[in-house]
């Protein structure tokens, strides 16, 4: 045991050491000295040996018939016929690519892993008479009260009670940006306190954060294993006990025996088992680091072969917070128009009222300073009043109707064009005119129009929309971000009819919606996107969630995706065709077991360098946004 | 009562490691269930706490030439 463990702490030291035995070894042959160069190969062959042939023993005893046990034999065999050198290099090779596998390995798991540092270990812990005390994070409950320090990352998911401080939720959301915190304000497991000083109640703790429950899904999403990857795996399990009977069968009809323990180090499954993984944990890696969370090889796989986007609702693609899309004004000057509507709505909560009154302070127009007298609310018809003695009114065509307020021939026209767009409308006069014209709308995100080309660019063909809006607004809402199919005012019901009429269709059909109240479709569409929602149903029922509610974030996954089943692909290419090269090399006979081992070794190198590309895609493209997010 | 138990091992760098650990703790006696991520480098395993223990599974593991890091236990 002791000995097992020894050996185990020490592998970089045997491996070292039998390089350095094989080299004195090859000198000692320059030397002329034969006997040298046996003795020495001889003794790196036991020593390097050593560690393969240990787990092999453990495995079997577990009864699994490992690689490590193909290579003991066909090295036992090599020692029996006084192949010093091949048994030699063979074992070191082996060694030195398992290590050499272990290091670039924990590159392409690099992304998750600096992920998982950045999970708090400790807390401080406010007690009731104010002393304070560090406790293991495991070890805070619900309702406990933690400090947190300038530089230190919040330990649980909670309240601010008291102070202030900016907060980087890069880890939870991959949006690198300083946010203001202050008393009432929600606080999540895993951020940074970049400034300031809280003190937080808990209210959810442990592996109940949202940064655990992201951990844990990453964590088994890169394990989680795609049909190609279970297939490799079924035929890894049989493939290694099989090469050992093809080893057998090759010695009793040939009677070569240096053949057949050839048979054996080149049927070492190498980089057909480690190929597909290894894509597939970077492709992870890479989305985990941008708060894309894509679970498992499977999702990528069939995410990568959509070719239908259907957006739910159109908050997805518009900023989801009703503001004044469209000013027309008449004869009055601008701003004193939109003063006098504005103090006017500052008396109402309404929706429209708000948006309003927002508008004005966004763009400064003195409003307040007005003297406002009578005013009254006409239900269903809107506002009127008398500021600074101008009479005014606020609201529907009704409100005008009733108060003898006309429309003008162009004014008509303006208003036509305006319902086209589905927004809300406010009609405001001025002493018996009409003044003003504002639409309120949602406001379509800047980026959407853009960002949707680039989805088709990639291989999108149908964008589709179905929405439970009124069509005018659907209709508006699609032919502004380009949007090629629109059903309004549906239920959600509904909705999931359309996903599978798409799919009957023939179509691959991703569903992209914020995860509230669309869990049915998110199921029932080939890929659930939940975008801009860390909600525990979203996150448990979608595919592919988007930490931050960003297209940016949409197309990169979906190029992700493309790419990382692309470099799948590659690489199991190229296993087969190492495979498949020395085979040939065997029956011609340029390949013998060291140089085996080698071409094996190298292919597996060759898999995982490929896989580790995946690590930086879109980072030139990842850049602007950031500067832009900063920006705002 | 089952028990989760989570063992955090240093990275695995072979895919049949993975079986090898699999196999092993699966056949040890008030073990329900065991996945092991290999990317992860995790063992989860549900076990009867009246059969076994979490250090118990730890130790199976060490035996077989893995370092155990960190145990965890969720009821």
């Amino acid at each position: 045991m002791k000995f097992q463990n020894w050996i185990q702490n020490h592998i970089n030291q045997i491996t070292l050491l039998t390089a350095v035995l094989i080299v004195l070894g090859y000198a000692g042959k320059f030397a002329g000295s034969s006997l040298t160069y046996n003795i020495v190969l001889a003794v790196a062959s036991i020593i390097a040996a050593v560690p393969i042939m240990l787990h092999a023993y453990q495995a079997l005893r577990v009864k699994v018939i490992s690689i490590e046990l193909l290579v003991s034999i066909a090295v036992i065999g090599a020692f029996i016929i006084g192949e010093y050198n091949e048994s030699a290099i063979v074992t070191f090779l082996f060694l030195f690519g398992s290590y050499l596998e272990a290091r670039t390995l924990s590159k392409t798991r690099e992304s998750i892993k600096s992920l998982t540092e950045m999970a708090p270990t400790t807390a401080t812990l406010v007690h009731d008479d104010g002393t304070t005390e560090e406790v293991d994070v495991d070890d805070v409950e619900e309702d406990d009260i933690v400090l947190v320090k300038t530089g230190a990352s919040i330990p649980v998911d909670g309240v601010i009670v008291d102070g202030h401080g900016y907060t980087d939720e890069s880890a939870v959301t991959g949006e690198s940006r300083e946010i203001t915190k202050q008393v009432d304000d929600d606080v999540f497991s895993g951020t940074m306190l970049s400034d300031g000083y809280l003190k937080v109640r808990a209210t959810k703790v442990g592996d109940d954060t949202t940064f655990a429950k992201i951990i844990e899904l990453v964590e088994d999403a890169q394990d989680t294993k795609s049909h190609a990857e279970k297939f490799i795996d079924r035929f890894a399990q049989y493939y290694t006990p099989a090469v050992l009977v093809i080893a057998l069968l090759v010695f009793i009809f040939s009677r070569d025996f240096k053949l057949a323990i050839t048979v054996l180090v080149l049927g070492c499954p190498g980089a057909l088992v480690i190929g597909a993984p290894v894509s597939n944990v970077a492709g992870i890696g890479n989305g985990a680091k941008r708060g894309i969370l894509i679970k498992g090889g499977d999702a990528m796989d069939t995410f990568a072969k959509v070719d239908t986007f259907v957006f739910d609702k159109t908050g997805t693609l518009t900023k989801g917070n009703t503001s004044v899309a469209k000013v027309n004004n008449y004869d009055l000057p601008l701003e004193q128009a939109f003063a006098l509507t504005a103090k006017i709505e500052s008396l109402s909560d309404h929706p429209l009222g708000r948006a309003v009154v927002n508008y004005a302070e966004q763009k400064d127009y003195n409003y307040q300073a007005l003297n406002i007298a009578d005013n009254q609310t006409i239900k269903g018809q809107g506002l009127s009043a008398t500021i600074d003695g101008h009479a005014v009114l606020a609201g529907n065509h009704k409100l005008l109707a009733a108060n003898n307020v006309h429309l003008s021939a162009s004014q008509q026209e303006d208003l036509a064009e305006l319902k086209t767009t589905g927004s809300s409308i406010v009609l405001v006069a001025v002493d018996g005119k009409l003044e003003l014209m504002l639409g309120i709308a949602d406001i379509i995100r800047p980026e959407v129009a853009a960002e949707l080309q680039h989805l088709r660019e990639k291989g999108a063909k149908h964008l589709v929309m179905l929405t439970g809006d009124n069509q005018a607004t659907a209709d508006y809402v699609a032919q502004q971000v380009g949007i090629d199919e629109v059903h309004a005012e549906l239920m959600p019901e509904q909705k999931v009819e359309f996903v599978k009429q798409f799919q009957q269709a023939g179509r691959t059909v991703a569903f992209v919606g914020d995860g509230i109240n669309d869990s049915p479709s998110l199921a029932t569409a080939n890929i659930g996107i939940a975008m801009g929602s860390g909600t525990d149903v979203a996150i448990e029922t979608s595919d592919v969630v988007l930490m931050q509610s960003s297209f940016h974030a949409l197309v990169h996954a979906y190029g992700l995706a493309k790419k990382t089943v692309l470099n799948t692909k590659e690489n199991i290419v190229i296993a087969i065709g190492v495979v498949a090269f020395l085979l040939l090399g065997l029956i011609a006979g340029f390949i013998f077991m060291a140089s085996g081992m080698f071409v094996h070794e190298i292919s597996i190198l060759v898999v995982i360098f490929n896989a580790m590309r995946l690590i930086n895609y879109g980072h030139e493209k990842a850049a602007p946004t950031a500067k832009l997010a900063t920006a705002k | 009562m089952t028990k989760k138990a989570v063992l955090q091992l240093d990275a695995l760098t072979c895919p049949s490691c993975m079986q090898k650990i699999e196999n092993a703790v699966k056949n040890h006696a008030g073990v329900e269930k065991v996945k092991v991520l290999f990317n992860a480098g995790k063992v989860k395993a549900d076990f009867n706490d009246e059969q076994t223990s979490a250090e118990d599974l730890a130790a199976v593991v060490t035996k077989l030439g893995y370092t155990v890091e960190k145990i965890k236990v969720k009821a």
